[in-house]
């Protein structure tokens, strides 16, 4: 079936203030490399052996199988058309694989890179190979039923024997059995299993170990592994999540992964040089999950947004026909702060991206000064970004009422695959207290008459005044960041006191800590969200950007940090920093600026260029004939394979004729 | 299990619970409790439950006694099954907008069923699907040329004998949706499907064999049904608090996690503040929610009772509360479940948890039965109409009393931050502030010329804010008063109170902003509430698991391994992965198909 393009979204793309190409070019850093992810996306969305059934129609089972081939189809295709730069297989992969992984995600994605960073040359030779040209499949084994971020409680051994030259790999306790790795439950044949090292009954603390658990001939699992899928989760249908236990199952010395620690043939335990190299790993992964954020976020509002220029209700004005829902301001006030949140999310993940491959040189000639901080900033903003994703994908979810609920809309498998981001690779509030731990340093530092640098710079620096009296410029962005400044000073310099007080109070540090720790979170989310807005107005003084993208960005940053002031004015208000009135002059410009928004939704939204392929959403089609693809759609679903469903001769039937028999 | 397999599964299982019923003999007043029961242990939604929610009650309240004749005894004995049909492709809460149509034809007495537009195609009714036979379909009644609004027809769908959909009517599924895939919400098409006079549900308004059309007497009654359906959604969203804090809150005291002190053991999570912000806010709204919901029941109870009175008044006021407040608890409830969801971790997002599942439900309830932006304006309305009325000097009785009050002034110095009674005037003085702020603001849109429904959109935001804060306002009144006067021992007393001001604080310290904006409370007052609330997270520590064991939710509702009354969570949560599908062999049949010749051919390439 050929549709035409409905007519309100035509409209809506006419009237739009500026050209979406030229947003997307800047989004994804130039012409040329739009034009290649153009040309990489229809590669994977036109070639037929990728088709397949909705896999919100299929079993557990059948998800799992169907994209385990599709896994593998991809990893071959790859190969034979040379794809090899990591921006290019991006783009493939996400368009082969829409808002879902495949079963050897983990392989690709941790296991290798384990590979790469933590094996010797020679270590390499044995296994790189093999992992590289997928003959054997691995994963990274770490979270246990007991422990998950608090990697120092995992309790998995690995004790040495020196007689044999081997370590003794154990799962002592039931909560000791690994849970949750990806792929691990009936796809991988290899494992780098993370353990507590014992030599001579000491404990060096976490390894990593290579270790075989199927074999390489029939896939069994071998003597001492038990290992299976974890069971059905919220999303993440496809993947084998998997458990492991292992009975004493003993490796040579040499599967232990050696380019740091070493464990010499007679026990001696060799340190690494430092620990805090391992840092740098952490911070790219939050890096990407910041920008994994803004993608998922723009997902979710391209779907509502265009939805809601599509969808007509109610009655604005007597007689009138029917307004399209996105003219209701309470409609704009749900989804354009999202919009916003997705920009600034986007830009603020590749900033941070660009500074930690910029410091990564300086990482790699052994200078880790910049680390440290480097890692506070990155887990509060992979705190901050991802829950308000959630909170984000979810608003637009409902935004798009009942048929929001539908699988149809795309937005349901969106949130349960995107929302592990909250828990996994460091639960929330772990992270945000790791943020202001540093920050409490930083801070007593400044206190003590250091300057501070980088993010945490301003902490030591001239604080902006309250501007008592005069009326302040509420859309002036630099005016908005030294509000977020003064409020993220402000509240870390309270939680110190505070921790302060319970010190002298009595309590000892570890109590204190706990009893401040709701105020420290909120420290490091204050902090975070002005790097954000900050980050945000920043982008915006790119020279290649033309008036009428940067005019149209200019209202977002400003929305974006308006919106955060309001919703959190408590904080801006508590010590007479801003007034009652700038709160209301904020509320004004909101609805001023998404006045101006309104007819350039579209186009913004259109300029995160996801194909339809890739959106996987019937209310989100760029074309905007929903209501005809959601009852194609629902009449392909399996219940309606047949008129009357066999559950009715079973069940239904016998019953009815029974109570009719009666009547 | 699979999509059909829950299907069936449900409907099995909903059968089972109908032969129970007249087996046990369970009577007219238990029904409504064993029902409850019986789903929850069936765990999400089954099509066939809307024969008894939906489509028997509206046989019971809309049919003439004639009709209930005909129909009532077969749907009470399930003779036929029926869904309910109203909600639209095109068209949900809106209900004047639905497109289906029903054409009186005075020649032959019948009414012409139609969907004359894709839009008009029934979309999201429970056990339209498969299911039904009958249903209640609501379509614009046109009579001699004129449309006379949506009302209620019954209509044959499937035939008796082999359960194929009768001529002129399409049917089906309408696809697997987040959650509820039990059940078939279907969709419906009507082709001129005619049915006879009689079958307009008429115990209201009437069509004459003529074609005339005789108004019902009144339609107070509609609002009387909604009043008391919004309070079940209220309810709805206790429950769903009470249960994901149930989960929560035991395996938070069964995990243990990290060093809060070096060489100690790893403390109970619960133990850390920062889960106990978490999880104790939500426990509180559970509470809070439970006893609003107490209230909707017996302000309803004695409503109905005047209304047979004829009496009405009240009525208006309670129904303007109800939106509001199913709005409010439903939209609270969803997001958290999902943060006790992701207090339990990783573990929370398997669904041995059992809080993907509960998530789901909460979230269904923010757009069913009225989405909740267009529920939260309606409450808006009638505060700006009551707002307006107490400017021309009415006084205003009841849950709005208090806008017509004189507003407490802001006391300079010290306030008591945890007394009840402050905390109740604060949100009062909060609310009446916003309304009247949201109120001005229209008319001064209004003055500068726009029309009243231009003025009512610019002003939507700060509208849908004020009603939040009456509601906000009212739910902590009601707590507070409820936990001052109910019979109970004052060791309950002590712990109930501890709650409801953990609530009122966390509203404050979480609304900061209105408290602080015109001066009524101090950056100092805010600081209070703060400590207040840090005092009353330890306090509820030790009382945390027996306030949520007092819910009294069984295992076998729960469904949830992390929520297990024994706590023996690891032990279960393996067996429970051990019966994963994918666990039925070692070596999963997709490993010959697609790994295995993989894997080979790699190998020989190297």
């Amino acid at each position: 079936m050929v549709f035409k393009m409905n007519p309100d979204l035509k409209k809506e793309r006419e009237n739009a203030s500026f050209d979406p190409e030229k947003i997307t070019n800047f989004l994804y850093g130039g012409q040329e490399s739009v034009k290649r992810k153009r040309e990489l996306e229809s590669l994977a969305l036109n070639d037929p052996d990728y088709q397949h059934e909705d896999l919100n129609f299929m079993s557990r089972e059948q998800q799992y199988e169907t994209q385990l081939k599709k896994g593998i189809l991809m990893v071959t295709k790859m190969k034979e058309l040379k794809i090899t730069n990591a921006q290019d297989q991006l783009f493939y992969t996400s368009a082969v694989l829409v808002s879902d992984v495949h079963p050897m995600s983990v392989h690709t994605r941790m296991f290798l890179p384990t590979l790469y960073g933590q094996a010797t040359e020679q270590q390499k030779e044995k296994w790189l190979k093999l992992a590289e040209n997928y003959a054997i499949i691995g994963t990274y084994a770490q979270t246990e039923i007991g422990h998950g971020t608090f990697v120092r409680g995992l309790e998995t051994t690995a004790t040495y024997d020196p007689k044999t030259q081997e370590f003794i790999l154990n799962t002592p306790t039931l909560s000791a059995s690994k849970w949750w790795p990806g792929g691990l439950g009936k796809t991988s044949n290899y494992v780098v299993l993370m353990a507590q090292l014992y030599i001579y009954g000491k404990s060096y603390g976490i390894h990593p170990f290579m270790l075989q658990i199927r074999s390489l001939e029939d896939h069994k699992p071998l003597p001492g592994v038990t290992v299976g899928d974890i069971g059905p989760k919220f999303g993440y249908g496809v993947m084998d999540n998997g458990f492991l236990s292992l009975n004493n199952v003993r490796v040579p010395r040499e599967n232990m992964l050696m380019k740091y620690s070493r464990v010499e043939p007679d026990g001696t335990y060799v340190r690494p040089p430092s620990t805090k190299l391992a840092y740098g790993t952490m911070v790219q992964v939050r890096a990407g999950i910041v920008m994994f954020s803004g993608m998922n976020l723009a997902k979710a509002v391209t779907i509502a947004t265009r939805y809601s220029c599509v969808r007509r209700q109610s009655e604005m004005k007597p007689g009138h026909p029917e307004p399209q829902v996105l003219d209701y301001v309470t409609q704009q006030y749900k989804l354009f702060p999202y919009l916003a949140a997705a920009y600034a999310f986007w830009l603020t993940g590749q900033t941070m991206m660009s500074v930690y491959m910029t410091s990564s040189s300086q990482i790699s000639k052994g200078d880790i000064s910049v680390l440290p901080e480097l890692h506070a900033l990155s887990a509060g903003l992979k705190a901050l970004s991802s829950s308000m994703a959630n909170v984000g994908m979810e608003e637009c979810r409902l935004a798009c009422g009942g048929h929001g609920y539908s699988h149809a809309s795309g937005l349901p498998r969106l949130y349960t695959n995107a929302t592990p981001a909250s828990t996994a690779e460091g639960e929330h509030v772990v992270l945000l207290l790791q943020t202001a731990r540093y920050l409490m340093k930083s801070y007593n530092q400044s206190l003590q008459g250091e300057k501070l640098a980088g993010s945490v710079a301003y902490l030591s620096g001239v604080q902006p005044v309250p501007a008592a009296g005069r009326t302040r410029n509420m859309l002036d962005l630099g005016a908005l960041c030294d509000a977020f400044r003064h409020r993220a000073t402000r509240i870390v310099g309270e939680a110190a006191a505070q921790l302060k007080s319970e010190m002298q109070g009595g309590k000892d540090q570890a109590d204190a800590w706990n009893a401040s720790s709701v105020d420290l979170t909120k420290a490091a989310t204050a902090h975070s969200q002005y790097f954000v807005v900050k980050t945000f107005a920043e982008r915006l003084t790119d020279s290649r950007l033309d008036s009428s993208i940067s005019a149209v960005l200019t209202r977002l940053c400003q929305l974006h940090a308006l919106h955060g002031l309001v919703t959190n004015s408590g904080d801006f208000l508590e010590d007479g920093y801003l007034t009652g009135a700038d709160i209301h002059q904020a509320r004004r410009h909101i609805n001023a600026l998404m006045a101006k928004l309104r007819p350039d939704a579209v186009a913004l939204v259109d300029a995160f260029d996801f194909p339809d392929g890739i959106l996987n959403s019937i209310l989100g089609r760029y074309d905007g004939n929903v209501y005809q693809h959601l009852l194609e759609w629902a009449k392909a679903s399996p219940l309606n394979k047949t008129d009357v469903h066999q559950s009715y001769h079973k069940y239904l039937k016998p019953f009815l004729e029974a109570n009719r028999a009666k009547l | 299990m699979s999509r059909e397999e829950l299907y069936s599964w449900g409907l099995k299982r909903g059968i089972t619970m109908l032969r129970r019923v007249k087996e046990l003999n369970i009577t007219e007043e238990d029904l409504d409790t064993y029902r409850n029961a019986a789903l929850q242990t069936v765990g999400g939604g089954i099509g066939i439950a809307l024969h008894w929610i939906a489509f028997t009650p509206t046989i019971e309240q809309q049919a003439t006694e004639e009709q209930k004749k005909k129909w009532l005894k077969p749907a009470q004995d399930v003779a036929i099954v029926g869904a309910y049909a109203q909600t639209e492709m095109g068209h949900g809460t809106f209900v004047r907008g639905l497109e289906t149509t029903a054409t009186y034809d005075p020649s032959t007495q019948e009414f012409v069923i139609n969907s004359p537009t894709l839009t008009s195609t029934k979309w999201w009714p429970g056990g339209l699907g498969k299911t039904a036979n009958h249903a209640t379909v609501m379509a614009q009644l046109f009579t001699r040329g004129k449309c006379y609004g949506p009302h209620n027809f019954m209509v044959q769908i499937r035939s008796l004998e082999n359960h194929q959909p009768c001529p002129g009517v399409t049917l089906g599924d309408i696809g697997p949706k987040m959650e509820s895939n039990g059940n078939d919400n279907g969709f419906a098409r009507f082709d001129h499907v005619r049915i006879p006079r009689e079958n307009m549900l008429m115990k209201f308004a009437r069509v004459e064999a003529d074609g005339t059309y005789v108004q019902p007497p009144s339609s107070k009654l509609a609002y009387s049904n909604m009043v008391y359906l919004r309070g079940t959604f209220v309810m709805s969203a206790a429950q769903a608090l009470a249960s994901a804090t149930t989960i929560a809150v035991r395996y938070s005291c069964v995990r243990r996690q990290s060093e809060m002190k070096p060489g100690e053991p790893e403390p109970q999570i619960l133990e850390y503040q920062t889960q106990q912000y978490k999880l104790f806010p939500q426990l509180a709204a559970a509470y809070a929610f439970w006893f609003a919901a107490w209230f909707m029941t017996q302000q309803h109870g004695s409503i109905t009772g005047n209304m047979e009175k004829g009496d009405m008044s009240g009525l208006a006021e309670l129904h303007a509360l109800s939106a509001g407040l199913k709005s409010y608890t439903t939209a609270v409830a969803a997001s958290g479940v999902d943060v006790c969801r992701m207090a339990c971790g990783g573990h929370g997002y398997s669904h041995a948890s059992g809080l993907p599942a509960l998530f789901g439900g909460a979230a269904a309830l923010c757009t069913a039965e009225g989405e909740n932006t267009v529920m939260m304006l309606q409450t808006a309305r009638y505060l700006v109409k009551c707002f307006v009325q107490s400017q021309a000097g009415k006084t205003l009785t009841g849950t709005v009393a208090y806008l017509s009050a004189v507003q407490p002034s802001p006391v300079a110095g010290n306030r008591n931050m945890s007394d009840l009674g402050t905390l109740v005037a604060a949100f009062q003085h909060r609310a009446a502030r916003m309304v009247k702020h949201a109120a001005m603001q229209m008319q001064g849109e209004m003055q500068k010329g726009k029309a009243r429904e231009e003025a009512w959109n610019s002003c939507s935001v700060l509208l849908i804010k004020a009603a939040e804060a009456h509601v906000h306002s009212f739910v902590v009144r009601n707590f507070a008063e409820t936990v001052q006067t109910v019979e109970v021992d004052e060791s309950v007393r002590a712990v109930l109170t501890s709650l409801c001001q953990l609530y009122s604080l966390y509203g404050i310290t979480e609304h900061a902003g209105d408290f602080l904006k015109d001066g009524y409370l101090t950056g100092r007052d805010i600081d209070a509430a703060s400590s207040h609330l840090s005092a009353m997270l330890a306090r509820v520590r030790p009382d945390a698991v027996a306030l949520v064991d007092a819910f009294d939710l069984h295992d076998k509702t729960l469904h949830s391994v992390l929520g297990r009354y024994d706590g023996r969570v690891y032990e279960h949560l393996y067996e429970w992965a051990k019966k994963s599908p994918l666990n039925k062999s070692e070596v999963h049949e997709s490993y010959y198909k697609y790994l295995q010749p993989f894997l080979k051919n790699n190998r020989a390439k190297l």
